[in-house]
């Protein structure tokens, strides 16, 4: 099986990884790069706990090749906050209970931070479907949904 | 290396220089090589030991495959590696093809769709893909390379089972055309899932109507039903009703039954064939009135 050497930036660090072909973004993450935040539900694009951004959009890394990366600007949760400081989405689960065993936490923070960059004010059910590829197990979305809606809010007063 | 995620298979990826670079790979190697857009299908087979390729070849980053592009004359032009979301929000396929915009956007969730494609959907030959039965209803072809070249394959004789097409070793789907969309028409997809949003369909009901002069009734309608068939369905009689009888509210009825009549649902984990049928009566009902609605009222 054919190894392939890649470059990307991670969360605003050039790196450079050498990968199998079979290697997705997911393992490459945790497995080469001890980025572990990003965790491994369903490998199946179902769970959404895989969720990073790749080049701005959202995506399921157990569902892209790592080699399939070269090039590309990626943020994981570990990149989420900036320079010590929460993300507003962070900042705002925190705020609201939207964690509880927070395996579903990272992919959710990516998602919510994705739908925010591409509609600002997104309605009640406009955050439903940005988060419909989120499963949570234990909180039954209610504080999630609530979480996205103050974060919008936070950002709405940060940019005035 | 040790690792929780369940794995790929082995496989070697290849990222072909050209089309025809491509084709003659895929025919060299038929039985071992697959091309790949998404992988949103591709992967979960690999890893579920279904698909055993030993290359999975790259071809989304060649000519055409990333191009959205619309003339009013010749129609619509989706590159094979364009995204859902690209085509959810393209401001073209909004205004002109909205029926095809609305089925993308119910397929799984954003995320998945950063990586699924409408031709990736349309290969995968599933039953139940809920972007083709738009595809079917605006008589889409899809734009194939093999290793004689460039062809177009009708969307009403490709599909032979479930994961089955008449495309050949070598062939490549570049991209997909639509036809300039019918003036006046008016589209409806609806999708029944176990839950509101992001499953895959129990049944999904695809219905187009637009007025015809050439039809007794003065309007065409195009049905297509996902996950009632071993291929993507299209209710003959149906559709023949409505072209030929005045439209009332009891044709309407009539045509959806005639819907439920045609189809062959099989009972599987989602729902049993039975449930099946019922509700694409009464939804195939509910997307008929919903577009004659629309129809009538754009016709005073």
């Amino acid at each position: 099986m054919s190894l392939h050497r890649i470059n990307l930036k991670i969360n605003g660090v050039a790196e450079q990884v050498d990968v199998a072909s079979n290697t997705t973004l997911l393992q490459m993450l945790r497995d080469r790069l001890a980025l572990t935040g990003t965790k491994n539900g369903c490998a199946a694009g179902e769970c959404g706990a895989c969720t990073v951004m790749l080049n701005g959009e959202p995506i399921n890394s157990c569902m892209i090749l790592a080699v399939e990366c070269e090039g590309a600007d990626l943020v994981t949760i570990e990149g989420l906050a900036k320079d010590g400081q929460l993300d507003v989405v962070q900042q705002a689960i925190i705020d609201q209970g939207g964690v509880q065993c927070g395996f579903c936490t990272p992919g959710i923070l990516i998602s919510a931070r994705a739908l925010l960059n591409r509609n600002p004010d997104p309605t009640d059910y406009e955050i439903r479907d940005a988060l419909v590829g989120n499963l949570c197990r234990c909180t039954g979305y209610v504080p999630i949904i609530a979480a996205v809606k103050q974060a919008a809010q936070m950002q709405k007063q940060a940019a005035q | 290396m040790h690792s929780a995620h369940p794995g790929l298979p082995e496989f070697d990826y290849v990222k072909p220089a050209s089309l025809a670079e491509a084709s003659a790979f895929l025919k060299a190697h038929v039985g071992e090589a697959r091309p790949f857009m998404g992988g949103t299908d591709t992967f979960v087979r690999m890893r579920d030991g279904f698909w055993k390729e030993k290359y999975l070849v790259d071809v989304k980053h060649l000519e055409g495959m990333q191009d959205i592009t619309y003339d009013p004359a010749a129609g619509l032009v989706i590159g094979a590696a364009v995204n859902m979301n690209r085509v959810v929000a393209s401001p073209l396929v909004k205004e002109h093809y909205p029926l095809l915009a609305e089925a993308a956007h119910s397929v799984a969730s954003y995320q998945l769709r950063t990586r699924a494609t409408i031709v990736g959907n349309i290969c995968n030959a599933s039953p139940a893909g809920d972007t083709t039965g738009a595809c079917i209803a605006f008589d889409a072809r899809l734009k194939v390379h093999g290793v004689d070249g460039f062809r177009f394959e009708p969307l009403q004789t490709f599909f032979k089972g479930p994961g089955k097409t008449v495309l050949q070793p070598g062939d490549i789907v570049v991209s997909i055309h639509f036809p300039p969309a019918p003036r006046g028409a008016q589209g409806k997809y609806i999708k029944l899932g176990r839950n509101a949003i992001g499953d895959l369909s129990i049944v999904g009901i695809t219905v187009l109507g637009y007025p015809d002069a050439s039809s007794s009734s003065g309007y065409r309608f195009k049905i297509a039903l996902a996950s009632v068939a071993p291929t993507p369905f299209v209710p003959a009689p149906a559709e023949a009703l409505l072209a030929e009888k005045t439209i009332t509210p009891a044709l309407l009825e009539e045509a959806a039954q005639a819907a439920m009549d045609a189809c062959k649902p099989i009972d599987d984990v989602r729902s049993s064939a039975v449930y099946r049928k019922a509700m694409v009566r009464n939804l195939t009902h509910k997307a008929l009135v919903d577009v004659w609605g629309r129809l009538s009222a754009a016709a005073r």
